[in-house]
């Protein structure tokens, strides 16, 4: 054995506990890469994550127009936070950042998870999280396993060769 | 760059074993490059092979969506038949180079 030898990742856990779009996505695009690189995946949705698993917010979340300094406006120029105070510019922003990515053939949220599980990832709800928001497992994606306790998630966490990472 | 001899045909390879000249590419290649994933190609096998080899051609970046949509296999179909690398082994025994997609 050589003091090269490499150590591949052999499971992930991934932390999703916001529920912006680039929040979202960047969860689902590690799970979904780490699935294809034949890495044992486990996702938990927790807090405003939640949004993503949860049918009736999963096809509408937003990106942050206010508090933001990243933001563009699409010729490049900064953009004012209070232009992003003003009702409607969230959602309009947010539905032309969606639309963005349908065109860039990046998948939709639950088309994400469906990805995920049929190369045999994991999708955990936060059972806390859902006693907050008063959420029932029939309020979920299908493709949601189980709602577990942080205990519970960490217990899954077994093996040398694992990483949590929180978004 | 590297040449090895698969199937009785020098083929160039990468440094991560992908096909460099996808015209070398053969069905013998193909088995034995798959054997070295342990994997043993059926007919579905070779007709995703074949469909990822036209796509390539034509320059098109290549998803694990786009294969779920090609007909031929659903996702699900398509790990079953590449366990552990859906579009990563495909790819290499379709010989044709790494995929670049993160999706």
């Amino acid at each position: 054995m050589s003091a090269t030898e490499k150590k591949p990742i052999e499971k992930v856990m991934i932390i999703c506990a916001k529920g912006t779009i680039e929040d979202v996505y960047a969860s689902l695009v590690m799970a979904n890469g780490a699935v294809m690189e034949g890495i044992e995946t486990k996702m938990f949705f927790t807090f405003f994550g939640l949004d993503a698993i949860t049918k009736k917010t999963m096809h509408k979340l937003h990106t942050g127009t206010v508090g933001n300094p990243a933001m563009r406006m699409p010729g490049g120029l900064p953009f004012p936070t209070l232009l992003g105070a003003l009702p409607g510019v969230e959602a309009g922003v947010s539905a032309m950042m969606r639309k963005q990515m349908a065109a860039l053939d990046i998948p939709t949220v639950d088309e994400f998870l469906e990805m995920i599980t049929a190369g045999g990832g994991e999708i955990y709800a936060c059972k806390l999280a859902m006693d907050m928001f008063k959420l029932k497992k029939n309020d979920l994606h299908e493709e949601v396993l189980d709602v577990l306790t942080i205990g519970q998630f960490y217990e899954k966490a077994d093996g040398d060769r694992t990483q949590i990472i929180f978004t | 760059m590297e040449t090895k001899l698969i199937a009785g045909v020098n083929v160039n390879l990468s440094e991560d074993g992908y096909m460099t000249d996808s015209s070398q590419w053969n069905k013998e290649i193909a088995k034995e490059l798959a054997k070295e994933l342990n994997i043993e190609l059926t007919e579905t096998h070779f007709q995703l092979l074949n469909y990822l080899r036209e796509k390539y051609a034509d320059g098109e970046v290549l998803t694990i969506r786009k294969v779920g949509k090609s007909g031929i296999v659903d996702i699900k179909g398509l790990y079953k038949l590449f366990p552990g690398g859906p579009l990563k082994y495909s790819s290499k025994i379709a010989g044709i180079q790494k995929p670049t997609s993160c999706v």
